[in-house]
């Protein structure tokens, strides 16, 4: 098989692997920003949480219109802003923690979405929703997805110097703080639900997270890890579409894996930070402090 | 331009136990007030109360000629994000948000204020360091750059030398009392009598309720002093319903 073969063919030959590809790209663009930002707020498992928590949403949609994914979508997005919202409010009237609500929610969707799920339809659907399928991807998703990426970096790039500062300082804003939160959570919810067309609502929250974790063990700025981050997920979108078609594999998984082969790189070789960096052979700077 | 804060019998609490009990007063504009009490007097409940972060358990703080985001605050423990990639002239420049919201550029002339404030306190040279290879003392002086950047007329500050060297209090001591000279309002929670003393015009003496509030020579007398000690700072959980002020 030669590199053409591998690398160009499918994508010359088929409409559906095409779309995908647009698909993976467009995901990877708005989603690797986000999980940037979920890491530097330390709500990488809050992320998780909710990407289980648009399952239910998205069960219901194809209870009530098939696996249509327009009317899946909306369920989703109603599902996690709705966690968000609820688990929210709480943890701020009750005694629970955000981070244990968030963990009681995600389990609970995750069990209801099933539930839902199999009280229709066989295996085969199931599979599709939880890890994706490159064939679902059709026209009207394609264009979700990219209205959602262009909106989710559009918003980013306003909100960019408050949630700069919240993630940072978080008492600076005082009050201020909560409004950009939400609009935060928001896009995390809407861009879940982008990447769960091509990845599976499982996997989703892989092309957000991995390119973000992974990416800074390369960049120190934020602007930089970003970058790096949409860079390593367009890569594993592409590659692991490549793996999944040539080998028959789930899309969302194939993807995932791949970020993953990335992050487990980034871990060991990356410029800074990485196993390389700290137990290579690098000696340590030191020069007399400045005095001022 | 005048402002004061007036504070109208207020009370602040935890779980309906008040920290601050019956407070009445005011922060005149270009006072600079030394908070000063034992552990638990409610002196950050009070700053807190200020800036509008706890609702009153009753009365009010009614602010003229200001409003409540342009008070400024050093808090006692910042709770910075350690290993954020961003770096001190950044943080300085964060000084500016109320000023330039989303939308407005940061600018030549900001960054020179900004830059300025650096400066200041003695940070010049460190403008492109990384916050996270800072020591405490210099993370101090950098919020007081920020705070300086902020350019706000009323200036809260919560234990604002804690843990600082000699050095460090000096320096920044010394942009206290160029803000003071400006005009600007400052009240700043204090431990440090002595400090007080020399530096701070007045002084509100606080053990939930004001035992003295005023000059500071006066305030701090030995028996207002031995007053403040006496103070217990136990919750009673089974206290009375307090009748004061009740019609």
């Amino acid at each position: 098989m030669t590199f053409y073969d591998y690398i160009i063919q499918p994508f010359a030959e088929f409409a559906f692997m095409r779309r995908a590809l647009a698909a993976c790209l467009a995901v990877a663009l708005g989603c690797a920003p986000v999980g940037v930002f979920l890491t530097l707020r330390r709500m990488s498992l809050m992320g998780d949480a909710l990407s289980h928590a648009i399952l239910p949403g998205v069960a219901a949609g194809y209870l009530l219109a098939g696996l249509s994914l327009p009317v899946m979508a909306a369920g989703g997005m109603i599902a996690g802003a709705g966690t968000a919202l609820l688990s929210g409010a709480v943890s701020r009237f009750t005694l629970l923690r955000e981070d244990a609500t968030f963990a009681a929610f995600q389990i609970v969707s995750l069990a209801a979405g099933v539930t839902l799920l199999s009280m229709r339809g066989g295996n085969v659907d199931l599979m599709h929703l939880l890890f994706g399928s490159v064939l679902a991807v059709d026209d009207a998703s394609l264009l979700l997805i990219a209205l959602v990426t262009s909106l989710s970096l559009s918003v980013l790039a306003i909100i960019y110097r408050p949630l700069i500062i919240d993630c940072f300082d978080p008492g600076y804003l005082r009050r201020g703080g909560g409004g950009w939160h939400a609009i935060f959570l928001a896009l995390t919810v809407l861009n879940l639900v982008a990447a769960f067309q091509a990845l599976g609502s499982l996997m989703a929250i892989g092309v957000m997270m991995l390119p973000a974790v992974a990416a800074r063990f390369w960049a120190r700025t934020v602007a930089g890890v970003m970058a790096v981050a949409v860079v390593i997920a367009a890569l594993s979108g592409g590659a692991g579409l490549l793996l999944s078609w040539h080998h028959q594999l789930p899309s969302g998984p194939a993807i995932v894996l791949t970020a993953g082969v990335c992050l487990l790189f980034s871990v060991m070789m990356g410029k800074r930070g990485s196993l390389w960096a700290r137990f290579g052979p690098y000696g340590h700077h030191y020069s007399e402090g400045r005095s001022n | 331009m005048s402002n004061t804060i007036r504070l109208e019998d207020l009370t602040l609490g935890y779980e309906r136990h008040p920290a601050v009990h019956h407070l009445s007063g005011a922060f005149v504009s270009g006072t600079m007030t030394a908070v000063v009490g034992p552990n638990g007097a409610g002196k950050s409940t009070l700053l807190k109360g200020l800036l509008g972060l706890m609702r009153p358990l009753s009365g009010r703080v009614v602010l003229s000629g200001v409003r409540q985001q342009q008070l400024a605050c050093l808090p006692q423990q910042v709770m910075l994000e350690p290993d954020f990639p961003i770096t001190a002239l950044e943080v300085a420049m964060m000084g500016h948000w109320r000023q330039v919201g989303l939308w407005r550029a940061m600018g030549k002339e900001r960054r020179g204020t900004a830059m300025a404030a650096l400066a200041q306190v003695g940070l010049a040279g460190f403008e492109q360091r990384w916050v996270s290879s800072l020591s405490s003392g210099q993370r101090q002086r950098l919020l007081f750059a920020r705070l300086i950047v902020e350019d706000a007329p009323v200036i809260l500050l919560d234990e604002p030398f804690t843990a600082m060297d000699d050095r460090t209090m000096t320096d920044l001591l010394a942009v206290v009392q160029q803000w003071h000279q400006g005009g600007r309002t400052i009240i700043a929670v204090l431990h440090d009598l002595e400090q007080v003393r020399r530096y701070f015009p007045e002084t509100l003496l606080l053990a939930r309720h004001a035992l003295a509030w005023g000059n500071t020579a006066a305030a701090l007398s030995a028996a207002n002093l031995e007053q403040a000690r006496c103070m217990s700072e136990a919750w009673n959980s089974y206290g009375l319903p307090c009748t004061q002020g009740a019609a």
